[in-house]
């Protein structure tokens, strides 16, 4: 009789040490669709910095489970090699998440196969509004182009003051989008858009100067710009500065794209009094925006600053690490998806929720102004607002209504 | 004459070889042997067809283009906006509709640009491109613009084979089946008298001129044909990706085409074959080893083939293979 | 929007499409090399200006004189080294070969420097806007104007005045009969590739305040050099001059007109140049 206790107990012990072994021993394998080379190299880079920065700054928000992160190049905006890498990572490599997704196009192609393998998906930058309509696996927190878009049509009329409005947008689905949005919200709150001009594409930095020069004809109060962040972005700024167009009483507006805190220093003081409205920038005064920003320049170079790219791959890691926990290691899709929803943080960007009934990121949103401080651009707040949801599904705005 | 012998007299006239048997096969092992890859098995497999397509023209009819992606496109926008405005999914007559429209556009802007020659008829080539892709991204409501046109779903192949969207089992197989196709038709073409008067273009213009041979009128006619087989092409990637976008149009696709062909060797029927397959398996390896830093190692072999091989890698086979075989 | 003020902005595109293909053109029509990676040697200028301002202070006017000189010498060395074994081969072979250069100028660059787009501070008294009298304009617009103009003086003076010149323009025209003649043409080749190179890398410089300077610039902007070099003809230092100016200038009324065409208007406007003129604005007919 003693025996056969002795031995039921070993077994017990012994199945336990197995199971708690084979979680120990559990690795996730998270895998990174991001732009390494290319077009979007530069984006990649920060996405990947943050992601870096949150382990650096979180070595336990694994523990006890291993992540691994396998990284493809998805190399440009095409879609299709974004597409055979993800097909790649789901099929040979077995990832259990998928993360990254710079360009829309990326996103949208990869959407189907994230459902086909039950792969939850995170968004890390991909702006396109009905992105996170393609899958129920996917989920964004990063920003969609009418969360900026619509505040900042809000602000103008009702904190800046304008009555009248020219936008000027890049020519491609973003570009729209913005353009869209601000309308929507600058409209609903009394303006009216007098002249909207497509700025070519985002391909090749045109020159702005004729899209600027046919603004300044109109003479509105505010001149909305969304292009590209990057370096179209320097290129407005510049332009809006070499016409004088401030002289002119004309305000320079736009989401924080234009912005970009990686391109702040190189606008040089034709940037100073530029109003954005974002997500993020990397003078937000909160205590876990001044751990990123420290824990940042430390380890790539004073000169090296986040932006909000970078706090998106620092969230996105932090959604990974919570549906980590959450399923003990076992990232099944219902699990995984169910604990995506309603995921809240305390982001560098401030309090950050994902929308159980979207899937899509509610965050602030801060309206700044360009001023200088110690011989450096510095973003000033001058508002935020709370909770902004992406108001083109919350309208069901064309192709979001599906 | 007996089955046997008229088969031999078919092979003899055709020169088939029977070497020639080995890349079909190998695709097909291919197939069971990486089941894992055949995303980017039908990948290369679309890019052979597409090269194959400009083999044609630049190999056979010495036209030199920076343009041809102009057809891949115009195939691929046929299939994907029938199927998502017209409902008209099903895959192979989607095929038949694509090589129409590319041939059509093919025919048309060969009639206009081949007029020229030299730089002026690269600049031409590369400017309708540009045109159609500016069309394609000025008419969005149709086309969805850069975000492409995401969703497309089509009717099983012939209603049996289902488009297999995680492991792409049936999209792999099908786009080795209409490389096939296309292969014996550009086969067949090439050493038919057509194919062989567009040698003789090739070689010698003023020649064929002197001849009374209608030069323009053939090389349009080529010119249309390598559209049409392009556009299928095209069509195939669209119904196996179940998704298009503006790339299909640009100078990133055709240049890139142009030195798949290049790098394996023009005018040789197999260089598609070799070159997308080399081109494409290098890319492949080198980015997931080096994320950042795979250019470099493309880039250095692009170098070493044009300084050391005259005709890409099989034009290279060619000249070792005549000098081992003594001279 | 008044005409001034459009001349003057399509002027100064114009101008930068110019420095920067003019090189091109010559090296093409000359050499009759197809080198597709003339603007890796124009991105290398862009990153030696940035870099030299940055890291040594260098003042603007003469990090663009250092980046002349420094990429000018680095064309002498490949052209001496890997682009004269091609001198013989076709096209095609010439395309595949400076492709891959180009390929591995973006990954140095990349791997050396980042991939992050420079940006080149401009000295204080060009950003801002410069008085005429008629009409206040962007100093940096104006400047450009100047500095094309000037080249495009010192270019004519150079082909038409001196006997360098002259043989260049004969081995242009008729290669073996200039060499039958007793011309250095080899000497000739080096020394017209270095003045390309060196000269686009005053473009990149110059210019990246509009065309930007990132490591995807050499294969970005390939096209537009190769559209301007084609319709101002093969190896014509004006007819790149007038095609970079008809076709900058006409792009810019076009955008403030017609926003919404794209760049559908300078591919057109290309195409029917080169279907009526195949040659270019002033090449020779073949």
């Amino acid at each position: 009789m003693a025996r056969s206790r002795n031995w039921t107990r070993w077994l017990a012990a012994a199945t336990l040490a197995a199971c708690t072994g084979g979680a120990l021993a559990q690795t996730v394998k998270v895998g990174v669709v991001l732009p390494y080379t290319g077009v979007g190299a530069e984006f990649g880079q920060q996405v990947d910095r943050g992601m870096q920065i949150y382990m650096k700054l979180n070595p336990g928000a694994f523990a006890p489970y291993k992540v691994e992160l396998i990284k493809r190049d998805s190399k440009n905006p095409g879609g299709a090699a974004a597409k055979t890498a993800v097909q790649e990572l789901l099929a040979q490599d077995k990832v259990d998440l998928l993360a990254g997704f710079i360009y829309s196009p990326n996103a949208i192609a990869s959407a189907p196969l994230a459902t086909a393998a039950r792969t939850p998906m995170i968004v890390m930058n991909a702006g396109t509004a009905w992105i996170t309509n393609l899958s129920p696996m996917i989920a964004r927190v990063a920003f969609s182009m009418w969360h900026s878009g619509y505040a900042m049509g809000q602000a103008a009329a009702n904190i800046v003051k304008a009555k009248t409005a020219v936008v000027g947008y890049s020519d491609f689905p973003p570009g729209k989008d913005s353009l869209h949005a601000f309308k929507a919200g600058f409209e609903s709150a009394g303006g009216k858009v007098i002249d909207e001009i497509p700025m070519g594409g985002p391909g090749q930095v045109p020159d702005f100067t004729p899209f600027f020069q046919r603004a300044k004809d109109k003479k509105p109060d505010v001149f909305f710009v969304f292009v590209p962040a990057g370096d179209h972005a320097v290129a407005v700024v510049k332009t809006y500065a070499a016409l004088g167009m401030r002289d002119a009483g004309i305000k320079l507006i736009g989401p924080g794209d234009i912005t970009q805190d990686i391109k702040l220093q190189a606008m040089g003081d034709a940037a100073l009094g530029l109003i954005t409205m974002h997500h993020y920038n990397a003078d937000l005064d909160n205590p876990a925006n001044h751990r990123l920003v420290a824990a940042w320049k430390k380890e790539y170079g004073a000169d090296a600053v986040p932006d909000f790219m970078g706090v998106q791959g620092f969230d996105g890691m932090a959604a990974i690490a919570h549906v980590v926990q959450a399923t003990r290691g076992r990232v099944d899709a219902e699990a995984a998806v169910k604990a995506l929803k309603g995921w809240k943080y305390d982001s560098p960007r401030g309090p950050i929720m994902i929308d159980p009934a979207t899937r899509d990121i509610v965050m602030n949103e801060y309206l700044s102004e360009l001023v200088k401080k110690d011989g450096r651009l510095v973003q000033k707040n001058l508002g935020v607002i709370e909770h902004v949801k992406d108001m083109c599904k919350e309208l069901k705005e064309g192709k979001c209504a599906q | 004459m007996s089955l046997h012998e008229a088969a031999r007299e078919y092979a003899t006239r055709h020169r088939v070889r029977a070497w020639e048997a080995l890349p079909w096969l190998a695709g097909l092992a291919a197939f069971f042997l990486f089941p894992n890859y055949l995303a980017f098995g039908t990948q290369v497999l679309v890019t052979i067809l597409f090269a194959l397509s400009l083999d044609l023209v630049l190999g056979y009819a010495g036209i030199v283009t920076l343009g041809h992606a102009a057809f891949f496109g115009a195939g691929a926008y046929t299939a994907a906006m029938l199927a998502a405005h017209a409902g008209w999914n099903e895959p192979l007559s989607g095929l038949a509709a694509a090589a129409l429209v590319a041939g059509a556009v093919g025919f048309a802007s060969g009639w206009v640009v081949l007029r020229a020659q030299g730089l002026a008829l690269l600049m031409l080539t590369l400017c309708t491109m540009a045109l159609l892709e500016q069309a394609a991204n000025m008419g969005a409501a149709w086309t969805g613009g850069f975000d492409g046109m995401p969703g497309l779903a089509f009717r099983p192949i012939a209603g049996l084979f289902e488009f297999d969207v995680l492991y792409f089992r049936s999209q792999y197989l099908y786009a080795l089946a209409v490389l096939f196709a296309g292969f014996v038709a550009v086969r067949l073409l090439v050493y038919s008298p057509f194919g062989r008067s567009l040698t003789g273009i090739r070689e010698n213009v003023l020649r064929m001129h002197a001849l009374g041979a209608p030069v323009r009128a053939r090389q349009v006619r080529v010119y249309a044909f390598s559209a049409a087989l392009a556009g299928v092409a095209g069509a195939v990637f669209v119904q196996a990706n179940g998704y298009v976008n503006l790339a299909v149009l640009g100078l990133e696709r055709a240049a890139g085409v142009l030195i798949i062909l290049i790098l394996g060797g023009y005018g040789r029927l197999y260089g598609a074959f070799v070159g997308a397959l080399v081109y494409m398996l290098l890319e492949h390896s080198l980015s997931k080893a080096y994320p950042t830093a795979w250019q470099l190692g493309l880039g250095l072999t692009l170098m070493l083939v044009a300084l050391y091989a005259r005709n890409g890698i099989l034009g290279l086979a060619a000249a070792l293979r005549s000098r081992w075989s003594g001279r | 929007m008044d005409l001034a003020s459009i001349l003057l902005g399509g002027l100064a595109s114009g101008m930068v499409l110019f420095v920067v293909s003019v090189g091109l053109s010559v090296t093409m029509g000359l050499m009759g090399f197809v080198n597709l990676a003339h603007g890796g040697f124009a991105m290398l200028g862009g990153y030696a200006v940035a870099l030299a301002m940055r890291h040594w202070g260098m003042p603007f006017f003469a990090a663009l004189a250092l980046a002349f000189a420094a990429v000018a010498a680095l064309g002498v060395l490949l052209e001496r080294t890997l682009y004269a074994r091609l001198y013989r081969a076709s096209e095609l072979d010439q395309v595949l070969f400076t492709i891959g250069l180009a390929l591995v100028m973006i990954a140095g660059v990349t791997l050396a420097v980042g991939p992050e787009s420079q940006s080149i501070a401009l000295p204080a008294w060009l950003r801002g806007q410069t008085d005429l009298g008629f009409l206040r304009y962007r100093s940096y617009s104006l400047a450009l104007i100047a500095a094309g103009a000037l080249l495009m003086l010192a270019l004519w003076l150079g082909f038409e005045r001196t006997r360098a010149g002259a043989q260049i323009r004969a081995a242009v025209d008729n290669r073996r009969m200039a060499e039958s003649l007793g011309v250095d043409v080899r000497r000739l080749f080096t020394l017209v590739f270095a003045l390309g190179s060196g000269l686009a890398a005053v473009g990149g410089g110059l210019g990246a305040e509009i065309l930007g300077l990132d490591p995807q610039y050499p294969l970005r902007y390939l096209a537009y050099f190769l559209i301007v070099v084609a319709v101002g003809g093969l190896g014509r230092v004006s007819g790149v001059f007038a095609a970079a100016l008809v076709i900058g200038v006409l792009d810019f009324v076009l955008k403030v007109e017609f926003p919404k065409g794209g760049a559908i208007f300078i591919y057109a406007l290309a195409m029917i140049i080169l279907l009526a003129r195949p040659q270019g604005l002033a090449g020779k007919r073949a």
